[in-house]
C-alpha cells in the first residue's frame, strides 16, 4: 500500500463504561498519532457510545491501530469513512467582537451560513454555526478578521452516506 | 447466600479450577487473604511480587491452565507490572488480583495507591477495577473467559479494599455463579476460511521450496500433533522459534531447528530461499526477520493467527488464515488430502537435498576447550541434556545462555521449554522454573541461568525450599552479561562497557546454600558429569550448580541486529558459504 498522509476520519463503536475513551486514545498516543478531532456521545442504545475521531497518519500504519483498537475487549466494532461515502458535521460557537460598525457584516455572514446569535453583548456577539468541516473553516475564517474572541469547536461526527435509490442503505 | 466480597473473590477462583495462586499480602489485599484460609486454594508465599507474575507464567506455560497471581496495591502492583509486559508479549494466559485503595481514598494520593489499571493498560489483554462487590462473581468470570480464550495473554483485576473487607458495608454481596458473559466487542475467531484454507492448499501443493514457519500459537492451541501430522502429510521442512521449541520434535528427520537471529545456518537459509512459508502461530518477529525488507524475499506467504492484528502486520501475507492454529492446521490438512495429499504434492527432491547438505556442511558448532581451560557453556548443555530425562522441563533467563540452552537442547516434547520470547526479561528462570514445577510436580526441571540473571530473581529459591517444590539451576557463569559483552566485542571495537560482574561475588555457592539450597562449584569438565548427576538424585530440595565457564565464548551462528539474514555470522571455525 502505497503511504497516503491525510487526514482519516475512524468511527469507534464501545462500551459506554468508565476508562474506556484512554483505552482508545492510548493506542494513537503510543504511536505518536495526533487525534486532530474528537467526538463522543452514547448512541440510541444506552450501553454504547460512538466516537467519532480524526486522525493524520498514513494509511499502512493506521491499518495498524485499527486492527489494535478492535482487540480491545470493549470496542464492538471500528469503522474508517472516507470523505465521499459520509455525511460529515461539526458545531462551532464564537464569539467576535462586534462594534456597531461591523455588526452588521456579521450578521450577513451569520445567515449566510445559516448560523444563529446565541448571545448579544454592548460590542461582541456569540454565535453558533453548524456544518460540514469545510464550510465550518470557511464561516471561522471569514470571521477572523473582525477579531475572535474565544471559539470552540466540537470535533466533527459523521455517518456513512445513504444508497441512492434502489441500492441497499449502508450499514453499521 | 450473602458473603462478602474476599469470600467472593476466593470462591470464584475456587469455581475456575484454581488450585494455585502465587502472591504476597499487603495492607489493601490483606482483607483477601483471611478467607484464603479456608478455601481448598493452595498460596505459594513469593519474596519479591516479580517473582509471584513469573511463577504464573511459568506454571501457566508448563500446563497450559492460567496463572494466578495475587498482590497488594502500589508497589505490590507496580513489581508486577514486568511480567504482566512479558505475559502480554508471550501471550501466556494469566489473570493478576491486585488491592487498590478503599474506593472513596482512589485519587486522593493514598498510603500505596497507584493508578494500576492505567499503569497495566498498555501490557495486558485487558484490566478491570472492580466497582462493587455485587460484579466480583461476574469480574472473575469474565476474566478467565478473556485470559484463556482466542489469543491468550495476561488480565488483571484490581481490587478496592473496601469491597473484600467485611468490617465495610460496601463488601456485602448476594452470592451467584455466573453463566454467561456480556463482552459484545470480545469474538475471537477460531474457525478458518474454508476459501483461504483451500487457496492455501494450492499454494502448498504448487511449492517446490517450501518452510513451515511454526511459533508460540502451535503450543497456545495444543496443536503440535496437528503440526506433526500436517508437515509429514505433506512432507515440509518445519523451523520451530524460540517460543515453539519442543511444538515440533528436534529429533524429527523434517524438523530444521530454530531460526532467527542465533538460529542454526540451515533454518535462517532455508527460509531465506524459500518459495513458500506457511506461517502457523509465528509474527515475524525481528529477531526472526532480521531486516525485513530482505527476508524471504521469493517467498509467497501462507499466515495463520488466531489474532487478525498480526495478518500483514510485518509481511503482507498472500493468503491470511484467522483461526485457531489446531483447528486451521487440521482443516489445512484435510483440504490437502482432498486434493490429493502427498502424491499431488510439487516434486521437491532437490529442495531436501539442498536442505540436507547445508545441515552436513553448516551444523552447530563450537571449539571444545583443551584440558586445563575453563568450561565451555555448550559442552556443559549437552552434559545435562544427555544425563537428564527427555521429558525434563528447561527454563532460561535472557541472553547468551538462552540461546546456548535453546541450541543445544534437543527438545522433543511441547511444554519442556519455558522462556521469556518477546519481553526478554532478566531473572525469568529460577522463578519460572519454581512455577513449572509447581505445575508439573511429576517432571524434573531444569532452570538455566545466567550469572547476571540469576542476581536478579534468586532470591525465589528460599520460596522454593520454604514452599517444598525443588528445582534445579545451572548458572553458566562467565563473570559478564555475557550477550552484551558480545555485542561490545563485535560491534563496540572491544570496549567494554559495564558489563562486568565479577565471578565470585557473590559467592553462588554460599548464597545458594544461605537460601537452603544443596550447592555445587564446577570449574573443570571431568566434573560435569557427576555433578550432574548427583543433582538429578536429589528432590527434596532444591540445587544450584555455578558453572565457570569460558569469558570470551560467543553465540554463533549470529545475524547482527539489522543486517538481512543472509549476512549470518558462523563459529570461525566454519567456512563462510558461497553467497
Amino acid at each position: 500500500m502505497a503511504p497516503t498522509k491525510r487526514h482519516h476520519t475512524l468511527v469507534v463503536l464501545v462500551e459506554n463504561k468508565a476508562g474506556v475513551l484512554a483505552r482508545v486514545a492510548g493506542l494513537f498516543a503510543r504511536r505518536g498519532f495526533n487525534i486532530e478531532s474528537l467526538a463522543v456521545a452514547p448512541t440510541d442504545d444506552p450501553r454504547l457510545s460512538r466516537i467519532t475521531l480524526a486522525t493524520d497518519a498514513e494509511s499502512a500504519p493506521l491499518e495498524q491501530v485499527i486492527n489494535q483498537l478492535d482487540k480491545l475487549i470493549n470496542v464492538v466494532s471500528i469503522r474508517e469513512l472516507p470523505p465521499a461515502e459520509s455525511v460529515e458535521r461539526e458545531l462551532l460557537v464564537v464569539t467576535v467582537n462586534a462594534a456597531a460598525e461591523t455588526r452588521g457584516q456579521i450578521m450577513d455572514l451569520v445567515r449566510i451560513f445559516d448560523g444563529r446569535v446565541l448571545n448579544v453583548g454592548p460590542d461582541k456577539l456569540m454565535v453558533s454555526m453548524s456544518g460540514g468541516p469545510n464550510r465550518v473553516d470557511d464561516f471561522e475564517s471569514l470571521l477572523r478578521p473582525y477579531g475572535i474572541v474565544e471559539l470552540q469547536r466540537t470535533g466533527k461526527v459523521a455517518l456513512p452516506r445513504l444508497a441512492k435509490a434502489g441500492g441497499e442503505v449502508g450499514e453499521f | 447466600m450473602k458473603l462478602n466480597g474476599g469470600q467472593a473473590l476466593m470462591r470464584s477462583l475456587e469455581r475456575q479450577g484454581v488450585e494455585i495462586v502465587f502472591g504476597l499480602p499487603g495492607g489493601a489485599i490483606l482483607p483477601a487473604y483471611d478467607p484464603l484460609i479456608d478455601s481448598t486454594i493452595r498460596h505459594v508465599l513469593v519474596r519479591h511480587e516479580q517473582g509471584a507474575g513469573h511463577m504464573a507464567q511459568g506454571y501457566a506455560q508448563a500446563t497450559g491452565r492460567p496463572g494466578v497471581a495475587m498482590v497488594t496495591s502500589g508497589p505490590g502492583a507496580t513489581n508486577i507490572v514486568t511480567p504482566l509486559c512479558d505475559a502480554y508479549m508471550d501471550s501466556v494466559p494469566l489473570v493478576v488480583i491486585t488491592g487498590q485503595v478503599p474506593y472513596a481514598a482512589i485519587g486522593t494520593d493514598a498510603f500505596q495507591e497507584c493508578d494500576t489499571t492505567g499503569i497495566t493498560m498498555s501490557v495486558t489483554k485487558h484490566n478491570f477495577l472492580v466497582a462493587a462487590a455485587q460484579d466480583l462473581p461476574q469480574v472473575i468470570h469474565d476474566a478467565f473467559h478473556i485470559a484463556t480464550t482466542g489469543r491468550p495473554g495476561p488480565v488483571l483485576v484490581d481490587i478496592p479494599k473496601c469491597i473484600v473487607d467485611p468490617r465495610n458495608p460496601r463488601s456485602a454481596l448476594e452470592w451467584y455463579e455466573p453463566d454467561s458473559h456480556d463482552l459484545p466487542g470480545y469474538r475471537p475467531r477460531t474457525e478458518p476460511d474454508a476459501a483461504a484454507v483451500a487457496a492455501a492448499a494450492e499454494l502448498i501443493g504448487a511449492a517446490r521450496r517450501p518452510v513451515i514457519y511454526s511459533g508460540g500459537g502451535i503450543l497456545k492451541s495444543r496443536a503440535a500433533e496437528a503440526l506433526l501430522r500436517f508437515a509429514e502429510l505433506v512432507q515440509i521442512p518445519v523451523v520451530t522459534t524460540l517460543m515453539n521449541r519442543g511444538g515440533f520434535p528436534d529429533d524429527h528427520p523434517l524438523c530444521l531447528g530454530m531460526p532467527g537471529m542465533h538460529g542454526n545456518y540451515t533454518a535462517v537459509t532455508a527460509m531465506q530461499r524459500a518459495d513458500l512459508l506457511i506461517t502457523l502461530g509465528a509474527r515475524f518477529d525481528d529477531r526472526v526477520t532480521g531486516k525485513v525488507g530482505a527476508f524471504a524475499p521469493d517467498a509467497k506467504i501462507i499466515h495463520m493467527d488466531i489474532d487478525p492484528a498480526e495478518i500483514h502486520k510485518v509481511r503482507r501475507a498472500d493468503v491470511a488464515i484467522v483461526a485457531d492454529c489446531r483447528v486451521g492446521i487440521e482443516a489445512l490438512s484435510a483440504a490437502v488430502a482432498a486434493r490429493g495429499g502427498a502424491e499431488a504434492q510439487a516434486d521437491r527432491r532437490q529442495w531436501h537435498e539442498t536442505i540436507a547438505d547445508w545441515q552436513q556442511r553448516y551444523p552447530l558448532v563450537y571449539a571444545a576447550g583443551e584440558p586445563g581451560e575453563a568450561l565451555k557453556p555448550q559442552f556443559v548443555l549437552e552434559q545435562l541434556r544427555d544425563a537428564t530425562p527427555s521429558d525434563t522441563v528447561v527454563c532460561a533467563g535472557v541472553g547468551q545462555h538462552q540461546m546456548w540452552a535453546s541450541q543445544y537442547w534437543r527438545f522433543n516434547h511441547p511444554y519442556t521449554w519455558i522462556n521469556s520470547g518477546g519481553l526478554g526479561t532478566m531473572g525469568y528462570a529460577v522463578p519460572a522454573a519454581i512455577g513449572a514445577k509447581a505445575g508439573r510436580p511429576d517432571r524434573m526441571v531444569w532452570a538455566v541461568d545466567g550469572d547476571g540473571c540469576f542476581q536478579m530473581t534468586a532470591q525465589e529459591l528460599v520460596t522454593a525450599n520454604t514452599e517444598r517444590i525443588p528445582i534445579k539451576v545451572a548458572i553458566l557463569n562467565n563473570a559478564y552479561l555475557g550477550m552484551v559483552r558480545q555485542w561490545q566485542e563485535m560491534f563496540y571495537g572491544e570496549r567494554y562497557s559495564e558489563v562486568y560482574l565479577s565471578p565470585d561475588l557473590p559467592d553462588y555457592k554460599g548464597w545458594a546454600e544461605a537460601m537452603g539450597c544443596v550447592a555445587m562449584r564446577i570449574e573443570h569438565p571431568e566434573e560435569v558429569r557427576p555433578a550432574i548427576d548427583k543433582a538429578n538424585e536429589i528432590d527434596d530440595r532444591s540445587v544450584v550448580i555455578d558453572f565457570r565457564i569460558d569469558t570470551t565464548e560467543k553465540v554463533f551462528p549470529m545475524v547482527p541486529a539489522g543486517a538481512s539474514n543472509d549476512d549470518i555470522v558462523l563459529d570461525p571455525s566454519q567456512q563462510p558459504p558461497p553467497r
